[in-house]
């Protein structure tokens, strides 16, 4: 097999549990509101956002308005922004999939593409295959749950935490590969602080901004050059 | 057939977010961007942190000393192994031990 498909497959491996057991949760509770396969497979497909479709299954059982679903949307996902803007160079090059992997840039794909080492492996196989293994774990997971219920033998209460500890040792492999360690230190400062004001639904965009003006200020004191 | 707009408002929001950043910056990267392009994945990682802990509650100790107990193994897992694996799934069956007998 190629080297570039089995590298993102093991890479892939750190999301499965998460993603099956997150989609298998998704898909329990989105047959517990009354919807079935089709919408699950449309939204696992289609929307793939996870936090996204959990605030979906609310907005689907009470049947809320186009608008409200709009700008739902954008509260819950802006954050995306970033990924895009992080992976802009990256995937701006690749010669194929780039739709599918810009279409499937989670929180977790992200995580691990912008901070792999891509030397030596075909970055357009690589990428595409680490997107798609967790798509299908994603919709994998959420079709098992919306058919078969629950099909764990055993009790998975807190196993999402399983996403949090693959964004903490992200950051740490982060902190030992960069130099520039204040720029991290003050976006959790900045997060935590709007976290605290803004409240736990509403923080992210404030905290996005005052990150890109911590970022613009950094920069002109020290006069342009990178860290 | 509402449920099915919705679906589909969702997705296309989502997706325009997500294509957002290659669309505006297509032909011409402004420099900003292109620094913000190297800086952002950094701060990025900070912020999704955060957001994982975002529903922690100081006033109740079951609430907050679960996830802050094995984020802090994780990172010292990590920081002795240098195993991503390794501390992913002990951070996650320390934590799953922690909130199904202890933390209840």
């Amino acid at each position: 097999m190629n080297r570039s498909i089995r590298e993102a497959f093991k890479d892939s491996l750190n999301i499965f549990p998460g993603y099956m057991v997150l989609g298998l949760g998704f898909g329990i509770l989105l047959k517990a509101k009354g919807f079935g396969i089709i919408h699950c497979l449309l939204m696992s497909v289609f929307i793939y956002a996870g936090s996204m479709q959990y605030v979906g299954i609310d907005l689907l059982a009470s049947g809320a308005s186009l608008i409200t679903a709009f700008f739902m949307s954008i509260m819950v996902n802006i954050r995306h922004l970033f990924y895009g803007i992080g992976m802009l160079k990256e995937y701006q090059n690749l010669k194929r999939h780039r739709i599918y992997n810009i279409f499937a840039l989670t929180d977790e794909t992200f995580s691990i593409a912008c901070s792999k080492d891509t030397t030596g492996l075909d970055k357009n196989t690589y990428y595409f295959a680490l997107s798609l293994f967790n798509q299908l774990y994603w919709i994998t997971g959420s079709v098992l749950g919306n058919i078969a219920g629950n099909i764990l033998p055993f009790d998975y209460t807190g196993i999402d935490f399983s996403m949090t500890a693959l964004f903490i040792v992200i950051v740490v492999s982060q902190w030992e590969n960069n130099s520039d360690h204040l720029i991290v230190v003050l976006s959790f400062i900045i997060s935590i602080v709007c976290l605290i004001i803004f409240g736990s639904s509403d923080f992210l965009l404030p905290a996005m901004i005052m990150i890109i003006v911590m970022l613009g200020i950094l920069k002109r004191i020290r006069g342009g050059k990178d860290a | 057939m509402h449920s099915y707009l919705l679906i589909g408002v969702m997705a296309l929001t989502t997706i325009i977010i997500r294509f957002l950043p290659f669309i505006l910056f297509k032909n011409r990267t402004p420099e900003f961007i292109i620094y913000l392009g190297k800086t952002l994945p950094y701060c990025a990682m900070a912020m999704l942190v955060v957001f994982c802990y975002r529903n922690m509650e100081f006033t109740n100790v079951t609430n907050w000393l679960p996830g802050l107990v094995s984020g802090l193994i994780v990172v010292l897992l990590y920081k002795w192994k240098h195993n991503t694996s390794i501390a992913i799934v002990a951070g996650t069956i320390l934590y799953m031990l922690l909130v199904q007998n202890i933390f209840r």
